[in-house]
């Protein structure tokens, strides 16, 4: 299924080959292959400790060294540390929000801004981040004043301040309400309709098939599954590994 | 035998046998920095103060500087668990170990230090029990008991350490702590309460090797600044955290540190162990026995 | 006398750059404002002693501008960046040992001793931090903790330089321009503190010092957002070696003589500490405040208690500072503000 993908893809804006990590004689991540269309919505799912984050981690840079080879936009990203692959275009946001706790919202967002080419307007721009997030208001309180949500929204800010053409979202709805869920949902969904593509990762099912135009699903380190959400959530093996632990 | 030989081989066996005492210093960083991932830089000073005790207190009594050593490890303990409350109090519960944590320790380490010098002057202080002046001979190696007693007690309190670690539940929580706090919870084993215990176990056994070290050689106030680079260097190239790859370490250690001295002075062995330190960070920071740290 | 006038330099030069509103919006640097406020309470202090007339205000002057180099330049990359270099006598005295090498090869004089002391810390600091930043940030500590040890075994060892004798600087009688050689040294120290603040408060106020401040918040998260952090480090533990190093040229040609144990002083490691913490880490005017605070101290308290006693009280201040006050001087001012 995913080899058919990849086959009727001209100019795909990320392609993982082969991506696997192991800690010791553990396979945390076991050749994953995986092509992204640019501005596609793809959602990534699988139980706990089944190389989800491992995943991000291979792509962000996080961890310096893995197996296989990852591109982006067509450019080789092996080897780069995270902040080239960031100026590069890929953003990310963390399980756990990460903000840089002495520095005020908006110098949150200036951060980005200032190392990536836009020093002389960073505080414009940011505001205009902020504003997307509805966070403007909040401009000048330091992180911890700011509620979950706000803390959310403040990461994807950040994000945003990259103009990245891949947003990876670990788990960006964790510990959210209903109502705040769907806040976070609609600015990802504004994101995307302006052409960043979005790799989802999360464990609300409702945010995932509400988003997802298409679903891969990770057990055990491997890649199980890729396709439309409605077939993929539908195949028995998805059922049993997946969906039948939850 | 060729006299260079000769010299090599009682250069690596009294490295051995200082890489046992080494062992015991480092092993007490094992525990805070390895395991409890506490930045005691302090440990050094403590060992040193530890053999001041020992003078002290083997002087007054007319008692053996190694039964000293382990007569008054039960108060180090409790001063060790003093110092983790305060770390704890203050620091790591504000979850601000990295900056202000780090400067607590190296005032502890300087207050040890400098209150030495006030109270014993900066002069080199030492206590030699009666065997310090006999010699074992086999064959053509030289078994000084100045070295051999203080090693066998060093090797004696890391075999009891490692044992408890291994066998009793205290000693398998002490293991535990670092990596998974949250599961201790789910046994109803407090990890403040854990870390606090293993802490003052680590002090005490600083204090244990700086009885042992006061034999060995004379000890003044900033002794403890040679010791820092080697039980760092020690603790993390055995891999942080496992007593075995420290003890492997440490006699390894001591023999390149020995062995030098031997062939070009002994006031190079400071260069050695900073040498070593800075090579194991830039290209084994995961130790030469451990997994990553 | 000198200590009250120190304390006014930091108060004229807090008004020359209003912090009032940290990390709002934008500060407005107003850099030449500071800089000119700085020369012109450099001018008055020189002045001011002048009138005194008396040689210990420039000797304790000196005192209390060489720590505040040394506490300036560790802050740029403790208290902005968080790694603690415990490694400040190290610097401090490889810096006056090239001065000393420097004059008996080339017979270069003090200025230019200077500039090839800043440069060769600024090596030191970038070869300690290129060989252990890309590990957790206490290995960095731990090397510069062995490396003051390490660089006095070559040093006592070095016989070129006086090995553990010492060596001798001869001091002229007078330097031209000015009353003695006292002042003389006062007032390079003095040009020095100037440079080393208004260093330390520029990498505050740019975007290095945003990005250091991000690092030391989230290392993590700081990279994900395209700070290159090993860059901004290296910059940091450079800067911070140089601007050490300059504190400890002059050493030799303050005091004529010079032998590894007062250039490797644990006073320099645990003041370069306790004083920026005390002051206020992570703001250009701390290390001022901490300096000018503990110097004056300790330079008042040593005609009364002995040297040893005198440090003794640092350690013990700088452990009750971090743990009551974790934020120093001006963190507490803050708050209550």
């Amino acid at each position: 299924m995913s080899a058919a993908l990849q086959a009727t893809d001209p100019a795909p804006l990320l392609r993982a080959e082969k991506v696997g990590k192991r800690f010791g004689g553990f396979v945390a991540l076991a050749e994953v292959d995986l092509v992204l269309r640019p501005g596609e919505r793809l959602g990534l799912i699988g139980p706990n400790g089944s190389g989800k984050s491992t995943f991000v981690n291979c792509i962000s840079g996080d961890f310096a060294q893995h197996d296989g080879s990852v591109t982006l936009a067509g450019a080789k990203l092996d080897g780069l540390k995270p902040h080239a692959r960031a100026r590069r275009g890929l953003a990310r946001t963390f399980q756990l929000p990460q903000p840089f706790g002495s520095l005020t919202v908006l110098e949150n967002v200036r951060v980005p801004l200032l190392f990536g080419g836009h020093a002389a307007e960073a505080t414009e721009r940011a505001m205009a981040c902020l504003e997307q997030v509805e966070l403007a208001a909040k401009a000048t309180k330091l992180p911890r004043e700011l509620t979950q949500v706000e803390q959310r929204r403040l990461e994807l800010a950040r994000a945003i301040a990259l103009h990245p053409q891949l947003l990876i979202a670990d788990e960006a709805m964790a510990g959210l309400s209903h109502a705040e869920v769907d806040q976070i949902l609609a600015l990802l969904l504004r994101l995307n309709a302006a052409g960043t593509a979005v790799i989802m990762i999360e464990h609300i099912m409702r945010a995932v098939t509400e988003f997802s135009e298409r679903l891969i699903v990770f057990v055990a380190g491997r890649k199980i599954a890729d396709g439309a959400p409605r077939e993929v959530l539908a195949m028995p093996e998805v059922e049993g590994a997946y969906l039948g632990k939850q | 035998m060729d006299p260079d030989l000769v010299l090599l081989l009682n250069g690596i066996v009294s490295g051995l046998l200082l890489g046992g005492l080494y062992a015991a210093a480092a092993t007490g960083l094992a525990v805070s920095f390895g395991m409890l991932d506490i930045v005691n830089i302090a440990h050094p000073a403590l060992m040193v103060m530890g053999a001041f005790s020992v003078v002290l207190i083997g002087t007054a009594l007319g008692l053996d500087p190694l039964l000293v050593a382990v007569l008054q490890a039960p108060l180090f303990y409790l001063l060790g668990i003093l110092i983790y409350g305060v770390y704890h109090h203050f620091f790591e519960k504000r979850g601000e170990e990295a900056l202000q944590g780090l400067a607590f320790f190296f005032g502890v380490m300087f207050i040890i230090e400098v209150g030495l010098v006030m109270a014993f002057g900066p002069e080199q202080r030492f206590l030699d029990p009666p065997y310090a002046f006999i010699t074992w001979r086999i064959g053509e190696i030289d078994l000084p008991l100045r070295m051999l007693a203080p090693a066998l007690l060093a090797l004696a309190a890391l075999g009891a350490l490692h044992l408890y670690l291994k066998r009793s539940f205290t000693g398998l929580a002490v293991a535990a702590v670092a990596q998974d706090a949250e599961a201790l919870r789910l046994m109803a084993v407090n990890p403040v309460r854990i870390k606090r215990l293993a802490f003052g176990l680590s002090v005490a056994l600083a204090s244990i090797a700086g009885g042992a070290l006061v034999v060995v050689q004379p000890v003044d106030p900033s002794s403890g600044q040679i010791f820092i680079g080697r039980v760092f260097a020690i603790c993390i190239m055995g891999g942080m955290a496992s007593l075995p790859g420290c003890l492997t370490a440490a006699l390894l250690f001591g023999v390149v540190e020995n062995v030098t001295a031997t062939f070009y002075g002994p006031s190079w062995s400071p260069a050695v162990a900073f040498g070593w330190l800075l090579l194991v960070l830039a290209f084994r920071p995961q130790g030469l026995f451990g997994r990553m740290a | 006398m000198s200590a009250a006038g120190e304390r006014g330099v930091e108060a004229a030069v807090g008004l020359g750059a209003p912090r009032a509103a940290p990390k709002l919006l934008a500060p407005s640097p107003h850099h030449a404002l500071f800089w000119l406020g700085a020369v012109l309470l450099g001018a008055a202090l020189v002045v001011g002693l002048r009138l005194i007339g008396n040689e210990y205000g420039y000797f304790a002057g000196y005192f209390i501008l060489q720590y505040i180099v040394l506490s300036s330049a560790w802050n740029i990359l403790g208290g902005y960046a968080g790694y603690v270099n415990f490694g400040a006598a190290g610097f401090m005295a490889a810096g006056a040992y090239t001065a000393i090498a420097l004059r008996k090869a080339f017979g270069l004089d003090l200025l230019p001793g200077i500039v090839a002391a800043g440069f060769v810390t600024g090596l030191l600091g970038l070869g300690t931090g290129y060989l252990t930043l890309r590990l957790r940030g206490v290995f960095f500590s731990i090397a510069t903790l062995c490396l003051a040890v390490v660089l006095q075994t070559l040093i006592v060892n070095w016989d070129y330089v006086g090995g553990s004798r010492g060596a001798y600087i001869v001091r002229p009688r007078e330097v031209p321009p000015f009353v003695s050689y006292g002042e003389y040294m006062f007032v390079v120290m003095l040009m020095l503190a100037i440079l080393a603040v208004g260093i330390s408060r520029t990498v505050e106020l740019s975007r290095l010092g945003r990005g250091l401040q991000a690092i030391r918040d989230n290392e993590r998260a700081a990279e994900a957002v395209g700070v290159p952090t090993l860059r901004l480090k290296l910059i940091a533990t450079t800067l911070c070696g140089v601007l050490m190093g300059v504190a400890g040229a002059p050493l030799p040609y303050y005091s004529g003589y010079l032998n590894p144990e007062a250039a490797f002083s644990l006073a320099y490691a645990v003041n370069a500490i306790a004083m920026p913490l005390i002051g206020g880490a992570g703001s250009w005017l701390g290390p001022v405040i901490g300096a000018v605070l503990l110097g004056g101290l300790q330079q008042a308290a040593t005609v009364t208690i002995s040297s040893a006693l005198n440090l003794w009280i640092v350690g013990w201040m700088l452990v009750i500072f971090v743990a009551l006050f974790p934020r120093g001087i001006i963190g507490w001012f803050r708050r209550r503000a």
